[in-house]
């Protein structure tokens, strides 16, 4: 029903990826990092993951809105047109 | 020892609420009906049914109190997930959904309802009504004192915001944008605790290096230590752990709650609808690493300091020197607690003590690991994860609310006929109710300081007999409307008086048990004596509705086809690739299961 999820589950972690990494980037040399994350630049490098893991979900609403939908053949009363 | 998040964390959590807002404003259009508001006109695909089952029940509990449980108990905390979930999960879809799908019930009791009488099922709807409102508050009200504690932020700005958010999202979107939303919690809470985890374990040198810093045995081991109560820091036996928890318990919870049940019910099809609670299980079974991981590293590692990282233990004096610098501000003070879990403090802010021993806040582990170890940045993902599952919670209770609220007991006893839309509109106001009276009961959590046990305990009482009833609804059909109601009250009344004559070794009568005057037996511990007034619960619940059954008219077998096992055509899978199959994944799920339980065993 409505929009595809997949859609603001990617926007949202593509955002995250952006601003965290960013910051990341931006604060490569901070002791925060030696004082908290056992001198990992976490932003970074989370930041990267997050990014790569929302932009894979928008590349699979891609996909999905280009593809024809192939119904399932179980019971399906009050189907709507959702994109899988 | 107190976090300053920064623009960024504050960031984080804006863009979150923002995206949170949004999915229910894009939604509201799609509300057309009732059925679209309470069920998501059944149209959800399965995987994001099976996400949003799982993180319905992803509450506060789950984040915190796994965490707390894990500092406290250790790694057989995990048997709340591979004893205490996943089976009746497995159950759920496999068997007991083509029931609750099948029967076109839009709730938990109007399944009750269609298979039994109008009694049974105003015993339910209203029982479960009142228990998923309270416990909503009782939610918020853990999240306000939480962020007060640790933020510093105010406990009634938390409370009201939060429940505003939530209103708005359920009001617009209903059921399809909690379930939207409960994905993008699951996510969230995920993605924010994978890190956290990864860096407490690098940092005590891996789950070797966990074991050897814990130093008791019994707590790094989930089944080994099951022979005896006293072998064990959670008190119980194997029999006890597997009846109370693995099976009356968790089935009690997992097949008939329906805040999880509704999830389920809104996929798009039949199957899909079996494969929910299964799709549910893989995640489910992973995430005692996500939870019970960070509280067992708490209790030992210790604080940040400011001269250098800390993998080995920091010298005495640089970590008075980090109390020390932050108590005149407020926040938490460390002494006395054990690694980074601080101790419980009265008003005046000195460690309570019980027996000659300091009386830790295993609550705070999980949220001291965030602060520990995520610099800002990263710190405004984890404190959205620990928001993401409060909220997940409480939108959870609420759409379960004015579901229950509008079909079962506005429909069912008060207004029979109305329009369509006239209970669409209900379903809206119930959710403002709903909310008003959660929020009410935060407060009224925050004055008695017992209410979460309270809380428990009722959910206990009327649980543990409802699988009985269930059990014996969908496979008995001689089971009668007089015998599931008589079994119910008698099943409450069971755990009522069991808890009421019982009483774990060293506490006082009262919340603990006790209450009835005589105690007649005590139990090595609470989860002991909880478990063991869930299997009296049960035991009782079950024979009473035998007894009442056989004494009854049935309903006659035409009545029945549809709701009970005998009298419906077995659910076919013929059009479904064989990985998708329910059967298969069940089978899946439990090979993992074991497996895991074997390599912690």
């Amino acid at each position: 029903m409505g929009f595809d999820i997949r859609l603001p589950i990617g926007m949202m972690f593509s955002v995250f990826g952006v601003l965290v990494g960013a910051y990341g980037a931006a604060t490569q040399d901070s002791e925060m990092y030696v004082r908290h994350s056992l001198g990992i630049n976490v932003n970074l490098w989370w930041g990267l993951v997050m990014l790569i893991f929302g932009g894979g979900m928008l590349l699979l609403v891609r996909r999905g809105a280009v593809a024809t939908r192939a119904s399932d053949k179980t019971d399906k009363t009050l189907r709507s047109p959702i994109v899988k | 020892m107190r976090p300053h998040p920064h623009w960024i964390d504050y960031s984080v959590i804006g863009i979150y609420f923002t995206f949170v807002l949004g999915i229910g404003f894009v939604l509201k259009k799609y509300m057309k009906t009732s059925a679209d508001f309470f069920l998501s006109g059944r149209s959800i695909p399965a995987w994001i049914t099976g996400l949003a089952f799982l993180s319905a029940n992803l509450g506060a509990q789950e984040v915190i109190g796994m965490g707390a449980s894990g500092a406290k108990y250790g790694i057989m905390t995990s048997h709340f997930y591979w004893v205490g979930a996943i089976p009746a999960m497995i159950f759920v879809g496999l068997f007991m959904m083509p029931f609750y799908y099948g029967s076109r019930a839009r709730s938990v009791p109007e399944y009750l309802k269609l298979r039994f009488d109008e009694k049974t099922r105003g015993l339910n709807a209203i029982s479960f009504a009142v228990m998923t409102v309270f416990s909503s508050g009782v939610s918020m009200y853990a999240m306000g004192k939480l962020l007060q504690l640790l933020l510093g932020w105010n406990f009634n700005a938390a409370i009201i915001v939060s429940a505003l958010i939530v209103l708005a999202y359920t009001f617009l979107g209903g059921l399809t944008s909690a379930i939207y939303n409960e994905v993008l919690q699951f996510f969230l809470i995920v993605i924010g605790f994978i890190p956290l985890t990864f860096l407490g374990l690098k940092d005590v040198g891996g789950w070797e290096g966990l074991k050897a810093r814990i130093g008791n045995d019994a707590m790094v081991h989930s089944w080994k230590y099951l022979g005896s109560p006293s072998a064990n820091p959670m008190g119980v036996e194997w029999f006890s752990m597997l009846m109370g928890l693995g099976f009356v318990l968790s089935f009690g919870y997992w097949c008939t709650d329906f805040l999880v049940v509704q999830r389920a019910m809104a996929a798009d099809s039949m199957t899909s609808a079996r494969r929910t609670p299964l799709i549910a299980a893989f995640p489910k079974m992973l995430f005692p690493f996500l939870v019970i991981l960070p509280g067992m590293i708490a209790g030992v590692v210790s604080a940040a300091t400011m001269s250098g990282h800390t993998s080995g233990g920091v010298p005495a004096k640089a970590e008075s020197e980090v109390v020390s610098q932050s108590a005149p501000g407020g926040g938490i003070s460390l002494e006395g607690g054990k690694g980074i879990i601080p101790p419980k403090v009265d008003e005046s802010g000195k460690p309570l003590v019980k027996d000659g021993q300091v009386v830790l806040d295993y609550d705070l582990a999980t949220p001291m690991m965030l602060v520990r170890y995520f610099p800002s940045g990263l710190l405004g993902l984890g404190l959205c994860a620990l928001m993401a599952s409060f909220m997940s919670g409480m939108a959870g209770n609420t759409t379960a609310f004015n579901s229950v609220w509008t079909y079962d007991i506005y429909q069912g006893y008060i207004n029979k006929t109305a329009s369509d839309q006239h209970y669409l509109w209900m379903g809206r106001a119930a959710t403002v109710f709903g909310l008003a009276v959660s929020v009410a009961a935060a407060y009224v959590a925050r004055q008695f300081n017992n209410i979460m046990d309270v809380l428990q305990l009722v959910f206990a009482f009327v649980n543990a007999p409802l699988f009985a009833t269930f059990l014996l609804g969908m496979f008995w059909k001689r089971a009668t409307g007089h015998g599931a109601f008589c079994g119910l009250l008698g099943g409450t009344a069971a755990a009522a008086v069991h808890h009421g004559i019982t009483l774990p070794i060293g506490s006082v009568p009262g919340v603990k048990g006790g209450f009835l005057g005589v105690v007649v037996h005590q139990y090595p511990s609470e989860m002991a004596q909880n478990f063991w007034t869930a299997i009296f619960a049960w035991t009782t619940c079950f024979t009473i509705t035998i007894l009442v059954s056989l004494l009854t008219t049935p309903r006659p077998d035409g009545e029945l086809k549809g709701l009970v096992y005998a009298l419906t055509d077995r659910p076919k899978d013929v059009d479904l690739a064989w990985y998708q199959k329910p059967a298969v994944l069940a089978v899946v799920v439990l090979t993992v299961l074991v497996v895991l339980n074997w390599i912690f065993w």
